[in-house]
């Protein structure tokens, strides 16, 4: 049976149900996360792409939940681990694509690299380099929908590593004292760049983060994209009824290593196969919708084949673009021209 | 009007904030106390809980939110107690508030302002008196700005409000009280441009904040020992305004530079680099800098006193510089 006879059809998944539609652009979602940061660690291995570059390979779930339990209006802010967030956003491909390449197009016009991605039309604010600094900004932006009054909600998302950070407790202390409408989300992959979870943290259960602050927790499956969507939307009802801030705690796991730079030898092999073979967020959602009798797994190697050829294209088409032009050098330092600061200091006139 | 240093603060930011709903104050003890300084009185009674609010002891945390606050359009004043304490939230102005726009690819702009007391204050030792504003102006993306009489405190504090960047706003826990005259209605002093507060043929002297009036008192003394002094206050660090400067240099041929905050890399190092890449030949003798003694403040009067530029240290200065030492 194809997809299309089976419009109809769709998981019912602890009383939600999930269509066939839905069910297509959730797994096509994270499957194209997927293969674009396996296409982004070649690129890197290439030399293709420079510096820092964080992928997000295992945690798909978790990006494309986020994104459907969500509205387009509500803000989002994360790490320098951003790719697959970003992509997941509905943020054009190609652009990010350049972006890592540090070419024209570039998302951010190549001035941010992999770990800067902004796209202000989807409401997606960065892309943010040092670990935690994203999470006061977060609260900036929950307080922004308080001021207003503008029915949004802030997510804002750090890892098991970021969630160490003062500035994460800060923040804490002042969304649950203005009752911000703002879901803080801890994608807990369980490794702060080589540190185990329990070597870092004297509470490992994150969720529980926010007990001093009166800031409920909630820990959720973030291999699984059924269950983490559908009770992350009831965080986001929690943030937008006005109650409050609600930390969520999304159980996830990286294939790779912290960056491109780290072989990740801390980890045994049987330990990231037990995460990859056994709880594969994209094998479980496609075991489910063929279960479901809404796919084949025909159909999955054809569209795995769609997509590899789409992220291809998105590649070559970003690799064709020029670097960024001269003069942007000088530009988006300041918002109106400031006389005389440029060049700074300049030539001698 | 006569109004104090205090006064002309409070009426920018309350003239501001009637102009435009975006504009809110955030800080600690800005509602309910007052303002620790009394720069915000009555704002609470004025414009309520929602626009003037107070903040738990965390500067990095509502730096923070000021940045998010700010990347969505509106306009917050964030005020630091005093200056010191923004140490803790460097994170957020250098590596948030000041590259966002660049990083973001010109997508997000952070209109605000940090505000508060800087400066030497009174005896009350190394971490509560010193000067940042050389590590704050190192930043592109910033603006730095320092008034230093109530006049162009109001107009510089409403132009940093209406700025469409981050303004770094550092005031002088002395200058609070002073007493000066400033124009009735809207008083706007564009950012990036200095005011010649002397005219003068002999000497320029360059002088922000409270050492301004050091600098004018100064040149009265040296007027009374026949050196017609020049003294010129930037206002804003950052931009630097190089052309009125340079044009005083050009008359005058010799040049002082003062400022409360250590020698190293500081403001009057950038002023001298820019007058020797830029104005070499107009100048008669070695630009001499008058800075604070490099080391922690110290609690007594007599040590307390000597870390700091006197104003008979400026008058020494300008007549070394003069060959009339």
């Amino acid at each position: 049976m194809s997809a299309e006879q089976n419009q109809g059809a769709g998981i019912m998944h602890d009383g939600v149900f999930y269509n066939a539609e839905t069910l297509h652009q959730m797994h096509d979602s994270m499957l194209f996360i997927r293969r674009f940061e396996e296409k982004a660690g070649q690129m890197y291995g290439l030399k293709k792409i420079g510096g820092f570059c964080h992928l997000c390979n295992g945690q798909e779930a978790v990006c494309v939940g986020l994104h459907h339990a969500s509205e387009p209006t509500d803000y989002m802010m994360t790490s320098y681990r951003d790719h697959g967030h970003i992509l997941a956003r509905g943020s054009d491909p190609t652009a990010v694509m350049a972006e890592l390449l540090g070419r024209k197009g570039g998302i951010v016009k190549g001035k941010g690299g992999s770990m800067h991605m902004f796209d202000i039309t989807k409401n997606f604010a960065g892309g943010n380099g040092i670990v935690g600094e994203q999470v006061p900004i977060g609260l900036g932006f929950g307080f922004s929908s308080w001021y207003r009054n503008d029915g949004r909600v802030t997510i804002c998302i750090m890892g098991d590593g970021g969630i160490n950070q003062g500035a994460v407790y800060e923040s804490f202390n002042m969304a649950a004292l203005w009752k911000l409408p703002i879901v803080f989300v801890v994608e807990n992959n369980q490794y702060a760049m080589g540190t185990s979870l329990d070597r870092a943290s004297a509470e490992t259960q994150l969720f529980k983060r926010g007990i001093s602050f009166k800031i409920p927790g909630m820990k959720i499956d973030g291999m699984d994209v059924l269950e983490f969507e559908r009770k992350m939307r009831t965080a986001m009802a929690h943030a937008r009824s006005g109650e409050g801030p609600i930390l969520v705690e999304a159980m996830t796991y990286r294939y790779r290593g912290h960056s491109m730079s780290d072989p990740a030898t801390y980890r045994s092999r049987a330990e990231v196969d037990e995460w990859r073979t056994g709880r594969d967020p994209i094998a479980r959602i496609q075991g489910q919708m063929i279960e479901a009798g809404i796919a084949t797994e025909e159909d999955f190697k054809q569209k795995d084949r769609d997509i590899k050829k789409e992220v291809a294209a998105v590649a070559k088409a970003a690799e064709e673009q020029p670097e960024p032009d001269a003069a942007e050098l000088w530009t988006d330092v300041y918002s109106d021209p400031i006389e005389g600061a440029y060049p700074y200091p300049g030539k001698v006139s | 009007m006569k109004i104090t240093y205090r006064e002309a603060l409070n009426q920018a930011m309350c003239e501001e904030m009637e102009r435009d709903d975006r504009v809110f104050l955030m800080g600690e003890e800005v509602a309910e106390y007052n303002g620790a300084y009394k720069v915000s009185q009555g704002m609470l009674d004025k414009f309520g809980p929602k626009r003037v609010i107070d903040t738990p002891i965390t500067e990095l945390g509502f730096a923070g939110l000021g940045v998010g606050a700010a990347m969505t359009g509106l306009r917050p004043i964030i005020e630091f107690m005093t200056w010191n304490f923004a140490i803790l939230a460097l994170d957020q102005i250098v590596n948030a508030a000041a590259k966002m726009k660049y990083m973001s690819g010109g997508q997000y702009s952070v209109p605000m302002v940090f505000r508060g007391a800087g400066g030497s204050a009174a005896r009350v030792g190394a971490q509560h008196s010193q000067s940042l504003e050389n590590w704050l102006a190192n930043v592109p993306g910033l603006k730095v700005v320092m008034p230093s009489n109530p006049a162009d405190a109001k107009g510089l504090l409403k132009a940093a409000i209406r700025d469409n960047d981050t303004v770094v706003f550092i005031e002088n826990e002395i200058n609070y009280g002073d007493v000066g005259t400033v124009p009735d209605g809207e008083y706007i002093i564009p950012l990036g441009k200095a005011d010649v507060k002397r005219v003068g043929n002999d000497v320029t002297i360059v002088a922000h904040s409270r050492m301004t009036g050091f600098a004018l008192a100064a040149a009265e003394e040296l007027a009374k020992q026949g050196i017609d002094a020049e003294v010129i206050d930037p206002r804003t660090i950052r931009p630097l305004d190089e052309t009125t400067i340079l044009r005083s240099v050009a008359k005058t041929n010799r040049v002082v530079t003062v400022e409360e905050g250590w020698r190293f890399a500081g403001i009057g190092a950038e002023i001298s680099a820019r007058i020797m890449e830029k104005g070499f030949d107009d100048l008669d003798a070695p630009v001499i800098r008058v800075t604070g003694k490099e080391v922690p403040m110290a609690y007594a009067a007599n040590l307390e006193a000597m870390t700091l530029p006197s104003v008979a240290d400026i008058v020494e200065a300008a007549r070394v510089v003069c060959g009339r030492a």
